[in-house]
């Protein structure tokens, strides 16, 4: 079956790609594109493993066709540093031990970016809500939302 | 399988009624899943978010109108919106996770056609409209008679909604939707339920509307509770007699997810505590807002 | 935290930097399992049963051979039949649950598997293979397959540890027995005595990361394997048996891990896709989905339960008898013997009878699941025991601590424990401020408390020091929740240098020596200990080092912060890194190998305190405070401690009120996805308090006894217990769900 080309811009650089049509946007960055920083956790959008942004909102990787991506912007973790400087979320997590085995990192990385673009300064309430679709098995979130809340307290400035 | 996203409305029924095995999307968080389960199997992949008019949230004077493959987050995130009507806004909003928001849509949330889907108990207390088109033109339907079944609708092959009408909010009144799930976030409600209600200027109820989700094939009203809440001011023995109406209306079955004998106690208890809050909400609707 | 022990003075144990492996973790660049891509690789696909029990009749994979870019196909014939090689029972169930040879055991056991350019083409392939199957009867239940009548899953299955054996076969596999004293006489001097019965389902591991394996096979009979896996020589080992060849022709490389919790200890895909390999000629790349991981691996055993309790009026526990069928799943090996030691091993219980049973039954064949088997057990004996206190009109603490097993104590299961800080944690949740925290309306407080013996085993570490004076600590551990931080640290300890100067990498089984699993909360402890005694071989190298160089004797030499000292200060001191640039002119490349079998596992304890509310008119419980208080016998890690006691928790906390595997009548689940085998997500729970309780292990040089497990052996019984104390309901079924929860509370009223 002849395959479809694709442009998109991808952590900032133009990016093309071919893809059968019912592969997933998951699938096609991590075999077409060799970023394979978001994970397939769960294929089914019930995990959050495979978080990215597409022009500026979090989606779950595995839920678009990969024809889908076309035209559109889209960062993942292997963006989030700024020419090799961690973004504070990432600086976060790291001082705060949020992970242990880190399938799971990226993805609330991702989400939490998204959250924090738009809520500065969330409660607790409001960050456990926000990374609701993101699944952890390890550390039971509490680093984790520590982390975030952290992170969100440097970039304010605070 | 083919994926294709047409721009106008007119191709996109004019591709649905060229395409036999042709199955139209929104933000796929219901097809994929079922696609990767073998439960659905299509040609071609009507992508629908590429018309515009299916991706827009506008008001006039009378009504709002919410394209059909808009993000639910679209609508949680107007102010306005949310503020007019808070319950549709919060059922919207209880679709899945953040990433869920930014891809579900009501038109997909109600074309599912599963009883549990949040947001449809929600609009038919509101008397949502749903602008069908098809291969000869467009027609509207109460969100109340789009879904016939699980996994059923009304709507012919080569139709699909292109947009649902909301009539303002008028003062004095409110809605509201409540579910129970086992988590907090993330899981299908075992019982939604959904109520409005208009508030007479004595501060009895003067309208109300309920609606079951998850309990029945399809979502049910409860006449019998409208009937007892009109005219009263919700004390305590009319809530108990909405509660036992709200348990009365079900019609469920037993599965992985609940119980009868609980879908019936909860539908009951949800149904009294949706009443109350659009109530609440309702009186504080009052005058220019 | 709460610290009995003080540090006694460690520079880098006990501190928390930033792990090692940290920023490729939060920068993606961390590969797991599924991240491999080599050039020419083909994507394996399995097929598996939609029975819970049947004859494979016949398997046809003609049209699927003859399929667009399909490159090879197997089936369980492709795989040397061990029963007829006359080998051992236990391997003969690791292949079979592979890859089906004559009788498929339970639905999503494999009978074949395929390998084909891409994704789709693999995918349309396994569709494509069809397989013949004669449906039999099944069983899903320890009730079920312990009836007279039952079917069986295995013709020859003669129940083990009953004398005299039984002469016909059944599904039960084996039976334990622990007793001690007189049941009669002890109960017989108890002032209250409750019998509760409980059940619980079967539950999974739940990692975020799906099993994956690469396997790449050479002409020369050769095979690499890449694959996520909590113990990589296991791997091979298993391998090597299924596949019917010398474990070293397989080199095993354990990818970065996403999560395991024991699951990750059994192998599944490597076998297959080494076959698939050598079919095709090329590597192939197998990966489960979610659905295949929840119908297919792990879960932990649904049991079912009976506890006797009786307690005198000053509290003291007088009598126990347990009574326990434990869910193995398709073949034998549940972990009721576990759940028999643990089940009663926090108390000093003078009379006692634990009886359990391993039972085989058309599910999953069940995989370790943090502190196997002991999570259940506990669930209805801290119960039972709330319930006495009750009745006595004793505080839940008190109780515990007029019973607590100490140092001495004769343990339930047999030896006597040396030093243990059970005591310590029951002490600290006492001391919380949140033990009298203020409850609101439909609030409840409840306690519980658990043991997990921790493992030793087998492990081999190898440091070298680099010219600049750096080390790198080389294990076969695989890091599974940040072991490679404790190893670093202790390393530096040893060595006097910084934390930063010491990498640590986990390497594959050609590279070091033998490791056995990430397992039984083992590797601090057991590699841990490995790696101190490689760093103190290097240590002693170098103070010889710098005697050769003095001209003195190496007793004149002490090694001080990482430099070598004369002991009268005569000579300046010699860094690490004066040592290492002249190491040509010393004696050569410093480096050192040290391999053990563990001295001295050091038992754990936790003490766990809930807070819920509970809906009453829904029947949902929402945690609202948790405190959990563990010995970790010395935390060299305490960022990574608290990880796993908060991590343990939670998994505690979706067992108790969410978790189950649920099966139609045909033995088929219902929900295997993470949508309906609902894990808890982060707006469901509070933080989690931690008292981190360092009682150290005598037996290893930092006091390590591995913190791993324990701590999701109380949950159950503490959320449970605290639902009692909210709204009067005693919950005796796993998931307290709403909806048995709000039964509960319909009874009480009726």
């Amino acid at each position: 079956m002849p395959r479809t080309h694709i442009t998109t811009v991808i952590n900032g650089d133009e990016t093309e790609f071919l893809t059968e049509d019912s592969t997933s946007l998951l699938n096609a960055l991590r075999d077409e594109v060799g970023l394979t920083g978001a994970k397939e956790g769960c294929g089914t959008g019930d995990c959050g493993a495979c978080s990215i942004l597409v022009d500026d909102r979090v989606n779950c990787a595995c839920l678009m066709f990969a024809p889908e991506a076309d035209g559109t912007v889209i960062v993942t973790v292997e963006g989030l540093a700024d020419s090799g400087e961690l973004h504070p979320l990432q600086q976060c997590f790291l001082e705060g031990a949020a992970l242990q085995c880190g399938i799971c990192t990226p993805g609330f990385l991702m989400a939490a970016k998204a959250l924090l673009d738009k809520n500065p300064d969330p409660t607790e309430t409001e960050i456990r809500y926000a990374l609701a679709g993101n699944l952890c098995r390890c550390t039971g979130y509490d680093k984790i939302i520590r982390a975030v809340q952290e992170a969100a307290r440097e970039m304010r400035g605070q | 399988m083919k994926y294709v996203a047409p721009s106008s409305v007119e191709e996109a029924t004019s591709l649905l009624s060229s395409s036999p095995s042709a199955q139209v999307f929104a933000g796929a968080t219901d097809v994929v899943p079922q696609l990767r389960s073998g439960r659905t199997a299509p040609e071609v992949l009507v992508d629908l978010k590429k018309i515009k008019e299916l991706v827009e949230v506008n008001s006039d004077g009378d009504k709002w109108t919410v394209g059909a493959a808009t993000p639910t987050a679209y609508l949680t995130e107007d102010e306005s919106f949310s503020h007019e009507f808070p319950g549709l806004s919060e059922a919207a909003g209880l679709i899945g996770s953040d990433q869920i928001q930014n891809r579900s849509s009501l038109g997909g949330n109600l074309c599912n056609a599963s009883p549990a889907a949040d947001s449809v108990p929600a609009m038919v207390v509101n008397g949502v409209r749903a602008v069908v088109a098809g291969p000869n033109g467009t027609r509207v339907l109460d969100v109340s008679e789009v879904v016939t079944g699980p996994g059923q609708t009304t709507l012919d092959d080569d139709e699909f909604i292109v947009e649902f009408e909301i009539d303002k909010m008028p003062n004095r009144s409110g809605d509201a939707y409540l579910r129970m799930t086992p988590r907090t976030e993330m899981d299908i409600a075992v019982v939604g339920a959904g109520a409005r209600v208009t508030l007479a200027d004595d501060g009895s109820i003067e309208q109300a509307v309920l609606a079951l989700g998850a309990v029945a094939p399809t979502v049910v009203r409860i006449p019998d509770a409208e009937q007892a809440l009109l005219g009263s001011t919700a004390d305590e023995e009319t809530l108990n007699a909405v509660a036992a109406a709200a348990s009365a209306a079900c019609n469920p079955i037993d599965d992985k997810r609940g119980t009868v004998e609980y879908r019936k106690q909860v539908a009951g208890v949800l149904a009294k505590r949706a009443v109350v809050i659009a109530i609440e909400r309702a009186e504080q609707r009052n005058g220019s807002n | 935290m709460a610290i009995t022990e003080e540090n006694p003075g460690y520079k880098w144990v006990g501190t928390r930097p930033v792990r090692p492996d940290g920023v490729e973790k939060v920068t993606g660049k961390a590969r797991f399992g599924a991240d491999l891509i080599l050039p020419g690789m083909l994507h394996g696909k399995v097929v598996r049963s939609p029975h819970a029990h049947a004859r494979i009749v016949s398997i046809d994979t003609s049209a699927a051979e003859s399929m667009e870019g399909v490159k090879a196909v197997i089936t369980g014939a492709d795989f040397p039949d061990l029963a007829a090689n006359g080998a051992h029972p236990s391997e003969i169930d690791v292949a079979n649950n592979t890859i089906a040879r004559d009788k498929v055991l339970y639905e999503g056991h494999v009978v074949a598997a395929v390998a084909a350019i891409t994704r789709e083409q693999a995918e349309a392939a396994a569709k494509a293979v069809t397989v013949t199957y004669e449906v039999l009867p099944h069983v899903l239940t320890v009730d079920e397959a312990m009836a007279d009548d039952a079917p069986l899953l295995h013709d020859a299955m003669i129940t083990k540890g009953v004398d005299p054996a039984p002469e016909e076969p059944s599904n039960i596999a084996s039976k334990i027995l622990h007793e001690r004293g007189d049941l009669d006489q002890g109960f017989g001097e108890a002032d209250s005595v409750v019998e509760r019965e409980f059940t619980t389902k079967p539950v999974h591991q739940g990692y975020i990361e799906p099993h994956a394996a690469v396997a790449d096979a050479n002409t020369d009979g050769r095979a690499h394997i890449w694959c996520s896996s909590q113990g990589h020589f296991q791997m091979r080992a298993y391998t090597a048996t299924v596949l019917g060849v010398s474990p070293g022709t397989l080199k095993v490389t354990a990818a970065e891990i996403g999560g395991g919790f024991g699951g990750k200890t059994v192998i599944y895909l490597e076998p297959l896709a080494v076959r698939l390999s050598q079919r095709a000629g090329r590597p192939v790349k197998l990966v489960m989905d979610r659905d295949e991981v929840f119908r297919a691996t792990g879960p932990t055993s649904g049991t079912r339960i009976k506890v006797k309790m009786g307690v005198s009026k000053d509290g003291k526990i007088t009598a126990a008898e347990v009574w326990m069928a434990y869910e193995a799943g398709a073949y034998a090996g549940s972990p009721v013997g576990a759940a028999g030691m643990t089940a009663i091993a926090c108390y000093d219980i003078p009379n006692f009878v634990v009886e359990g049973y391993d039972v085989v039954c058309n599910k999953p064949r069940v995989a370790a699941y943090r502190a196997p088997g002991a999570p259940m057990a506990a669930f209805a004996v801290e119960s039972v025991l709330d319930e006495l206190a009750r009745n006595i009109e004793m505080d839940p603490i008190d109780i515990r601590l007029a019973n607590a097993a100490v140092e001495g104590t004769q343990a339930s299961y047999g030896p006597k424990f040396p030093r243990i800080g059970f005591v310590e944690t029951l002490e600290a949740i006492k001391e919380h401020p949140n033990y009298t925290a203020d409850l609101g309306p439909n609030q409840g407080r409840g306690v519980a408390a658990g043991f997990w013996f921790n493992a030793g085993m087998m492990s081999s570490a190898t440091v070298h020091i680099n010219e600049n004076g750096t080390a790198t600590v080389v294990t076969g551990s695989p890091d599974i929740g940040g072991s490679r931080q404790s190893m670093a640290l202790m390393a530096a300890e040893e060595l006097g240098i910084p934390y930063e100067s010491i990498k640590p990498v986990v390497a594959d089984t050609e590279t070091v020596g033998f490791n056995d699993v990430t397992g039984g909360s083992r590797v601090t402890l057991a590699t841990g200990a490995a790696v101190v005694d490689a760093c103190r071989l290097i240590v002693e190298d170098l103070r010889g080092r710098a005697a050769k160089t003095w001209d003195v004797e190496v007793d004149q030499v002490e090694w001080v912060d990482g430099q070598a000292q004369h002991v009268d200060g005569a000579q300046p001191p010699l860094s690490l890194n004066d040592l290492a640039a002249k190491s040509g002119r010393t004696g050569g490349p410093i480096s050192a190998n040290a391999s053990l079998n563990s001295r001295g596992v050091g038992a754990g304890f936790s003490t766990q305190l809930c807070d819920v509310e509970v809906d009453p008119e829904t029947g949902v419980t929402k945690v609202v405070r948790y405190l959990t208080a563990q010995d970790a016998g010395r935390a060299i890690s305490p960022d990574y401690v608290e990880g796993q006691m908060q991590g343990g928790v939670v998994q505690g906390i979706g067992w108790a009120l969410n978790e189950e595997y649920i099966h139609d009548t045909e033995g088929v689940m219902e929900n295997p996805s993470f949508l309906d085998y609902r894990i808890p997500v982060a707006s469901d729970l509070p933080m989690i308090d931690c008292a981190i309780v360092e009682v150290p292990n005598p037996a290893h040089p930092y006091g390590v006894r591995g913190v791993g497990e324990v701590g999701i052996v109380p949950p159950m019984a503490a959320v449970g217990n605290a639902i009692h104390d909210a709204v009067d309901v005693r919950m005796t079924e796993l998931p307290m769900s709403p909806i048995k929860v709000l039964e509960a509370l319909n009874e009480n009223d009726g």
